[in-house]
């Protein structure tokens, strides 16, 4: 071969191995959207309201993991999905319900007692408004919708009840506590990191594992895109 | 007679030359830019350790292209001319050999020396040492000491330390003021011109509290007290990150902090009192360290037998030092 092919050679290879360099890195970096989105945008008019509606169960009932505790989420046509990425609308108020069905304790840190990042940093309750909430108290609280990056936190106080649902999707016909309270989502759009900070993953080291370690049970993200 | 050219006068000059404008170009264009900045006492420090140790290298480095540079144009096998196999043209130079060793093992040692000594002192934040740092600011144990008996306080007109308790759990960070009742938020809030000491523990599992802005950076574990120090300079906004890999949500596990004015520092303090005081009433007593599994979820959810019945305030928050 001659020189010049040979160089052709070396410079055609370091340009394909450059390529898949650059290829397998944008795809580590690049997470992309993951699967089972639960798409709201459109479910309003552009700049009016969405809602937002939520269970929080102490045992899904189904699935590799029935023992586990979870989200689920209602799709705006009606349908309860178990998935935790949700797709908002930019800049647009969020209306959120949450049927929360499952018992609880005090808080690990009792900080996420406190209603923050909510519109009028409020929670309503069974239709009591509350801002702070003492989790050595009654029940105590039985798990957050906490969204750091957005300074949005909500304690659910817990499910008082003797009997709880154990099969998701729970039935309004099983005791619950009915929470309701308003957010804005952000101008900007992005992926908003969304947890519980309860460590509520019975049986795992300091109850952070399992559910609390699994996307799609007690975390996930608020994905929101320009409408 | 020898035609050779004098080759090692040649490099030398070239190199001489090289690392005095390599060195003034740092010094004076890049140095001021290098991280961490000026924020803090101790990021200052650091910009100036990276500096010192970047105009050591310079030199080293440009030797060491020199002489590669020099050796591939000038001592290259030459068409006609046969391979010097033999002779004093293929001895090794001992003399240069030997100086070179020396004085790269010279710099390095200085440059470990150098950085231990300054680490050692007040370039460092502490960060690693535990509750007992080997150096402290003046007035920092006994601000600290304050916090813990309950009568921490701070105001812009004095010059005591403020302390700041840094909360890591899975997968954020809080901070506790124990100057202002103990109040605890989501947000990292500084005052300028002021000696910062913060406590730093987590309620879970090991985490980092990397502020690099601040040049500070100190391990987050349970059940211990780690205390890093920072001296603030400048106003403006910093990043907090955690960097110990802690969990599925550890990338998440970030949020910014804000170095403001002394009066526009106490401005938000007493207004986040007021606003936070329906929950504060319900945190533990200031601590070092708090019991997970004292103050955790339900009590109950731990597999290794370390579980304290739930007893809500007679063990919250329960680890206090001896006295």
């Amino acid at each position: 071969m001659t020189m010049s092919g040979r160089l052709g050679a070396v410079l055609g290879l370091f340009v394909i191995a450059v390529g898949l360099i650059i290829w397998v890195l944008m795809g580590l970096l690049t997470p992309g959207t993951p699967e089972g989105v639960v798409n709201y945008v459109g479910s309003s008019a552009p700049g009016q309201p969405v809602n937002l509606t939520l269970q929080t169960v102490g045992t899904i009932g189904f699935g590799d993991h029935p023992t586990w505790v979870s989200y689920l989420a209602r799709t705006p046509q009606g349908e309860w999905v178990h998935d935790t990425t949700w797709q908002l609308p930019a800049d647009t108020l969020i209306n959120v319900t949450i049927y929360q069905y499952d018992s609880g304790g005090p808080l690990r840190n009792q900080e996420f007692g406190q209603v923050t990042g909510t519109v009028g940093n409020y929670e309503t309750v069974n239709g009591k408004t509350i801002r702070a909430f003492n989790s050595y108290s009654g029940a105590g609280v039985g798990h957050t919708f906490t969204v750091p990056a957005l300074g949005i936190n909500v304690p659910l106080i817990a499910n008082s009840a003797s009997t709880l649902c154990g099969f998701a999707p729970c039935h309004v016909s099983s005791a619950h506590q009915l929470i309701h309270f308003s957010f804005k989502t952000p101008a900007r759009t992005g992926e908003y990191h969304w947890q519980c900070f309860i460590p509520c993953g019975l049986g795992y080291l300091y109850g952070n594992g399992g559910p609390m370690s699994t996307q799609g049970f007690m975390g996930g993200f608020l994905d929101v895109v320009s409408q | 007679m020898n035609n050779e050219p004098r080759h090692m006068r040649r490099i030398v000059t070239a190199w001489v030359i090289a690392s005095v404008i390599g060195d003034l170009l740092w010094w004076f264009l890049v140095g001021p830019h290098i991280p961490p900045g000026n924020m803090t006492e101790s990021a200052h420090w650091n910009q100036f350790d990276f500096n010192v140790l970047a105009v050591t290298a310079i030199p080293v480095v440009f030797m060491v292209w020199l002489w590669m540079g020099y050796a591939l144009v000038n001592w290259r096998d030459k068409p006609g001319v046969p391979d010097p196999v033999g002779g004093e043209a293929a001895k090794a130079p001992y003399r240069v050999q030997a100086a070179w060793i020396s004085i790269t093992s010279i710099v390095v040692i200085a440059a470990a020396i150098y950085g231990t000594v300054a680490l050692i002192g007040d370039h460092g934040s502490g960060g690693g040492e535990g509750p007992n740092p080997v150096w402290a600011p003046e007035g920092a144990v006994a601000a600290n000491t304050a916090a813990i008996q309950g009568k921490a306080t701070w105001s812009p007109a004095g010059h005591q330390p403020l302390v700041v308790q840094v909360i890591a759990q899975q997968w954020k960070f809080t901070y506790r003021y124990p100057a202002f009742g103990g109040m605890e938020t989501s947000r990292l809030i500084l005052p300028v011109g002021t000696d910062v000491v913060f406590d730093v523990t987590s309620l879970d599992v090991i985490h980092d509290f990397w502020a690099y802005q601040l040049s500070v950076k100190a391990d987050a574990n349970p059940g211990v007290n780690n205390v890093a120090f920072a001296d603030t300079h400048q106003t403006g906004q910093f990043m907090v990150r955690c960097d110990e890999l802690c969990g599925i949500w550890h990338g998440a596990m970030y949020n910014s902090g804000r170095i403001l004015s002394k009066t526009a520092f106490m401005a938000w303090a007493t207004k986040t009192e007021a606003q936070n005081a329906s929950n504060t009433k319900y945190l533990p007593p200031f601590a070092w360290t708090y019991t997970p599994d004292a103050n955790g979820a339900s009590g109950g959810l731990y597999p290794d037998g370390n579980v304290t019945p739930y007893s809500p305030y007679d063990t919250y928050g329960a680890k206090q030092p001896a006295s």
